[in-house]
């Protein structure tokens, strides 16, 4: 057990959550809480996987996937911006809906053979670096390598960036954007899009490159849902949700790798004598989100940071009110 | 302010004949008309669903005649049919009690296994001796069930009240917890010859069905409803009293609908979110006992197939109403037990979703009146 190889594993592991979280993000910023991020994810992960075997060409695989999930999550727009419904059961409908149709359009996948993967490769010089560059640069699928540039260049459109006030505002205080000129319908159904993208991404990565293959409901178990106590954690902010994604990612790594040796520190390895008490290991990703929302949850009451204002709010033109 | 709006905004480029216009309504519909308006979402949702399955390659009519077939065929399925749905009328109820309050508790399904898992400690750590008689054997058991279930309803509902956690998704972390929970001592505990499940119950810790009684009633030779169904009817009529006579029930109908006027009238949120959250909990627990004393006699890993999930679609479909609750559950219990044999196996889980979805989607017709109008008719209006 070699921690340096958990991190790095782990770094690809969250680079999962990365995108779900990062899509999750953008969703809610614009001011509409997107609960299907589950069911986006196993679209977008069954997609991706049948168009690699139908075609051989991952990449062909990824970009269905991203669409697939990012049509899946029109639905929930549509539903929530246009006829204004609630958008807690609208998610929790999207996830059924999501999983339900993967299930249907998956059926048999599990049973195909292996599969073209995405490349993997060293960054030449970055790798060098001690314990950073193993971690970090060294032989990582690619999409690692855009999850990296991902979070410096959404933290910058979102802050930095006119297209990124709109979004702010159009989170913030819709009545005044729309004020403004700007279209709050079409950016909610934009963003919402961009957020099905992400998730569908996510879903790729996970069944291309990650852990690849199709295991029905178990080929995301419960990422998206972790994804979501992520934006909560992360306080709506990309580089918070780089940092989030990569704990839990080594965290579900140092689950499986924990299991192996026969002396852990020193002590005789209780999970290698008794490998039932692996079902415990495997309740700490989620046990250990509940206590992230308990230290994201105080920590934004403590600072006054909340989530976007108008969020989980429908705009209605014209109506006081946010 | 005008209450009539164009959703469409006007200056978008490419512009289609006809726009869609909402008009809040200012009456109250006639009552059946929510009613109306669900059955027509139920049987738009079963069409679309009838096109994705002829697209996989699948016959809808016959997939639908086959539900309709195995689950109200003849007295003896239909018996089958309301065995599935008392597990389910309980979630629902437990959803319903939630969803009242705005209190999101995707948990049921976890509470759901709690439940189980206490009725299982009862009987297998053992707590209570093998030749108990079933007076004392089934109150024990629901007893241990409800704590276990109003247990996994309290973290969440604490971590709300004191720490503001999202409740939606630390009941659905504590669903995954619950599970491995229960792995753990399905392989590792109460496993039986190294198989996935627990002994077989004693027969006193079986709740009693109308089979049972079949040398005295010839009539009811087969038929597999067991206690749990009335046990789930009392729930129903409980949980309707609290939630419309009762001034507990008030004062969550109250937070449910305007929090600020609750906080301002003196109502203690926090402590109606802890009560909600574990009463929720109570309800789901009592489904997991009632299941596996009533239909498995063991624990094992497979005694749900969503049944928690299928529990947030009752509750809403039948608008949170406990007695609407029994009628969309006998509906559900229809689906779950004939889907069971239909392929792709994705199937049940995927019209459940489409259901949900078209249900709030149709949520719009109750709160506003929607007329398809020529754009040019919009257009002299402003």
């Amino acid at each position: 057990m070699n921690l340096i190889i958990i991190i790095q594993a782990g770094v690809a592991t969250g680079t999962v959550l990365l995108f779900a979280t990062i899509g999750e993000i953008l969703a809610e910023r614009s001011g509409v809480l997107n609960l299907g991020v589950e069911g986006m994810m196993l679209m977008g992960a069954m997609s991706a996987y049948s168009v690699t075997i139908a075609t051989g060409n991952p990449w062909a695989g990824v970009l269905v996937g991203m669409i697939a999930a990012g049509l899946l999550s029109q639905i929930h727009a549509f539903i929530t911006i246009t006829l204004r419904g609630d958008q807690v059961v609208s998610g929790l409908a999207l996830t059924f809906l999501g999983t339900g149709i993967a299930l249907v359009l998956g059926d048999g996948l599990s049973k195909a053979g292996t599969i073209a993967l995405l490349p993997r490769f060293s960054i030449p010089l970055l790798e060098k670096i001690p314990i950073i560059g193993t971690i970090f640069f060294s032989n990582q699928n690619i999409l690692v390598y855009v999850g990296f540039l991902l979070s410096p260049l959404v933290w910058y459109y979102i802050n930095r960036t006119k297209p990124g006030m709109h979004l702010r505002a159009v989170g913030e205080y819709p009545a005044a954007a729309d004020a403004l000129g700007i279209n709050v319908y079409r950016l909610r159904y934009f963003y919402v899009f961009l957020g099905g993208l992400f998730a569908g991404l996510a879903g790729a990565t996970t069944s291309l490159a990650v852990s690849p293959g199709w295991f029905s409901e178990m080929t995301t178990a419960g990422q998206g849902w972790i994804a979501i106590g992520l934006v909560i954690f992360a306080q709506w902010d990309p580089f918070r949700a780089l940092f989030g994604s990569f704990v839990f990612g080594a965290l579900r790594r140092l689950i499986l790798d924990i299991q192996g040796p026969i002396i852990i520190l020193g002590f005789a390895n209780p999970f290698y004598y008794n490998p039932y008490y692996g079902f415990f290991l495997e309740m700490l990703p989620y046990a250990f989100t509940i206590i992230v929302l308990v230290i994201g949850s105080r920590e934004a009451v403590r600072k006054r940071i909340g989530a976007p204002a108008a969020l989980g709010i429908p705009y209605i033109r014209g109506e006081r009110g946010l | 302010m005008s209450d009539r709006q164009n959703i469409k905004s006007s200056n978008t480029s490419w512009s289609f004949p006809y726009t869609i216009q909402f008009e809040l309504r200012l009456s109250v519909p006639p009552r059946w008309y929510p009613w109306a308006v669900s059955a027509a979402a139920i049987v738009v949702a079963l069409i679309i669903g009838g096109i994705i399955i002829a697209v996989v390659g699948g016959d809808p009519l016959a997939s639908y005649a086959h539900i309709a077939r195995a689950s109200v065929g003849s007295v003896g399925v239909f018996s089958d049919t309301l065995v599935k749905a008392t597990p389910l009328i309980l979630v629902g109820l437990a959803c319903s009690l939630a969803f009242r309050m705005r209190l999101w508790n995707i948990g049921a399904e976890g509470q759901f296994f709690m439940g189980a898992f206490g009725a299982s400690l009862v009987v297998l750590t053992p707590l209570l001796p093998e030749n108990t008689s079933p007076w004392l054997f089934i109150p024990a058991m629901i007893g241990a069930g409800m704590a276990m279930g109003a247990m996994w309803g309290f973290i969440p509902g604490f971590l709300k009240a004191r720490y503001n956690v999202n409740e939606i998704i630390s009941t659905l972390m504590l669903n995954y917890i619950a599970v491995q929970w229960n792995n753990f001592f399905i392989f590792a505990v109460w496993t039986e010859g190294g198989f996935q499940m627990s002994k077989v119950f004693p027969r006193t810790a079986w709740l009693p069905r109308l089979t049972d009684y079949a040398d005295r009633i010839p009539l009811f030779r087969g038929l597999t409803v067991h206690l749990g169904f009335i046990l789930a009817l009392i729930a129903v009529v409980i949980v309707w009293f609290i939630i419309y006579r009762s001034r507990w029930g008030y004062e969550i109908r109250l937070i449910g609908d305007n929090p600020d006027a609750a906080r301002y009238a003196g109502i203690n949120i926090g402590r109606n979110i802890i009560l909600v959250m574990m009463a929720s909990g109570a309800l789901a627990g009592l489904a997991g006992v009632s299941e596996i004393t009533g239909v498995v006699h063991r624990l094992q890993g497979a005694i749900s197939p969503g049944y928690g999930f299928t529990g947030i679609i009752i509750a809403w479909l039948a608008k949170l109403n406990p007695f609407a609750v029994v009628i969309v559950s006998i509906l559900f219990g229809a689906l779950i037990l004939a889907g069971r044999e239909i392929q792709p196996s994705g199937i049940p889980k995927m019209i459940q979703g489409i259901i949900l979805v078209c249900l709030i989607a149709s949520d719009i017709f109750l709160r506003y009146r929607v007329r398809i109008v020529r754009r040019s008719a919009v257009a002299q209006e402003a």
